[in-house]
């Protein structure tokens, strides 16, 4: 039982970075970015064909968040120059992903058994699971030491008030544009990193395995909304932390869920559902307090 | 300073709303000076004020400060003289921020926001020893978000963040319309400092003629797009508050 529970973990720090970029999007700059779901298996797939080509997983890395990076620079590029609304340039740069990723991976499933693996690049511990949760662990630490830092750098304040008060930033010498463009590659690039590393845990590169995922993310961005709100935090690496949290509360309850016996075919109607009632949940507080 | 030359500005231009906000208007302003505009509503005032900032292009004429041709320059590059305070006072800072950064940012208007951490001890101390200034109590409120205090503390602290950085011109619509009376004074005292003892250019829409008759030196106002009336300082100094109540009438 713990076992699928510490499974439930390593996943959950899997989605850790995509989380986190969807807390950018979304928290820092306040744009629907949905470009996620294609971004994703684009990490996932140019990792697959990598591997494939018997590069490191420590070399695949940053190609795949590169690759990430410009497709969020394609949808910010098509949402501030061509004045597109927002989510629409997030489903216009999704859909055009489908079929270029489609076309990187050459079919719509490669399995990576017997390739290597990244949770197996060092050994920390014997215990194997526990040396793939560590690693997991350092990645995740290591981007959110950085995500904290950038935020609290003279940019990342720029960037935080871009979102908050774009008028604001652009009578203080802030390009709007630009510090969107930044941001939404920076989100990009560590939602296909998340697409590398659940290709990792679970084995394998699927073409479908993107669709929904987005709502994932803002599951674990809501969560943490709540428990910021709740607990009145203002800190930005505690927020960042409330994210990864939320992140492991939302793979618990599906992981419960699942593990209740719910048909494995009910599982994206329950995560809709499960992000519904996060979002319900305060308003209908509100409403009953009212009534 | 600033020198405007025969700027209009048509909006809806060859529409049936079409609008004529400004009719070739031409003015220098001297560095140093103090302008209050005053003018009824949709005299152009406003617009005026945005063609200067940037925010909006005129439709014919240039834009020159110290004798730079700035016309298409967009208003984040003309941040580089130029401050603005909003009528709105949540238009001039981010909510969500903490007081102290919105000071760090208001300090790099016209210099890079590089990736290092610049709101530092020495930084902290500064913004602590300027917003003592103010006498509003909120120098050990720092770290709180700006969206938690009132409109006029919010405003007066616009105003001082528009110093933080070099500044030659301070470009201020209706700053004081959404205060009352006490933080409205706040405001405009201050701006009269940064004038008197900075040496900024300040330019100042209102629609209160008690404030146009008490700050400012020159005084103008303007009628359907054009200049009605330019009344140099020591003229103004004649005029009482009926003097300038009749030119509405």
């Amino acid at each position: 039982m713990s076992q699928f529970y510490l499974a439930a973990l390593q996943l959950s720090l899997c989605l850790g970075p995509m989380a986190m970029g969807i807390y950018i999007t979304m928290k820092v700059f306040n744009i629907p970015d949905i470009t996620t779901d294609g971004s994703y298996t684009l990490g996932a797939a140019v990792a697959a064909t990598l591997l494939m080509h018997h590069w490191s997983p420590l070399a695949v890395l940053p190609v795949c968040m590169l690759a990430g990076a410009i497709a969020g620079i394609c949808t910010a590029l098509v949402h501030t120059k061509l004045k597109i609304d927002a989510l629409l340039a997030g489903i216009l740069v999704m859909t055009g992903l489908y079929s270029i990723n489609l076309i990187i991976l050459g079919r719509s499933n490669i399995p990576l058994i017997n390739l290597p693996v990244l949770f197996n690049a060092f050994t920390f511990f014997e215990n194997e699971l526990y040396n793939q949760l560590f690693i997991a662990v350092l990645i995740v630490g290591i981007l959110s030491f950085l995500l904290r830092y950038l935020l609290r750098t003279d940019f990342g304040i720029a960037m935080r008030a871009a979102g908050n008060n774009p008028m604001m930033t652009r009578s203080l010498g802030v390009n709007n544009d630009v510090i969107k463009i930044i941001g939404l590659a920076i989100a990009n690039a560590l939602t296909a990193l998340s697409g590398f590393l659940v290709s990792q845990y679970q084995g394998f590169t699927d073409i479908n395995m993107g669709i929904g995922i987005v709502i994932t993310g803002l599951g674990s961005v809501l969560i943490a909304d709540s428990l910021r709100a709740w607990m009145n935090i203002t800190n930005i690496g505690l927020q960042i932390a409330m994210v990864l949290v939320g992140s492991f509360l939302f793979q618990m309850v599906l992981a419960f869920t699942l593990a209740m016996g719910v048909d494995p075919n009910f599982l994206k109607l329950f995560t809709a559902l499960f992000v519904l009632l996060i979002v319900a949940l305060p308003r209908a507080g509100r409403i009953l307090k009212r009534a | 300073m600033i020198s405007l030359e025969n700027i209009s500005k048509i909006f809806h231009k060859g529409k049936e709303n079409e609008l004529s906000a400004l009719k070739n208007i031409s003015l220098k302003i001297d560095k140093g000076e103090f302008v209050t505009l005053v003018g009824a509503n949709g005299s152009g005032k406003t617009t005026l004020l945005n063609i200067i900032g940037g925010a909006e292009k005129p439709s014919s004429g240039s834009v020159r400060i110290n004798g730079e041709d700035i016309t298409r320059i967009p208003e984040h590059k003309r941040s580089k003289w130029i401050a603005r305070v909003f009528q709105n006072p949540n238009n001039g800072t981010a909510p969500d921020l903490t007081i102290l950064d919105n000071f760090r940012l208001a300090a790099l208007r016209t210099r890079r926001k590089s990736l290092k951490i610049g709101a530092d001890k020495v930084f902290k101390r500064e913004v602590i020893s300027r917003i003592a200034g103010l006498g509003m109590g909120l120098e050990n409120k720092i770290n709180q978000s700006m969206g938690n205090l009132s409109g006029g503390q919010r405003q007066a602290l616009t105003l001082l963040m528009s110093v933080m950085d070099n500044t030659d011109i301070l470009l201020l619509d209706e700053p004081t319309a959404a205060l009352d009376p006490k933080s409205a004074r706040v405001v405009l005292n201050l701006a009269d400092t940064f004038n008197k003892e900075m040496g900024i250019t300040v330019i100042l829409i209102t629609h209160s003629l008690k404030d146009a008759q008490q700050y400012g030196g020159r005084l103008i106002q303007l009628q359907e797009g054009k200049i009605a009336r330019d009344i140099n300082t020591e003229s103004k100094l004649q005029l009482s508050l009926a003097d300038i109540s009749e030119w509405f009438g």
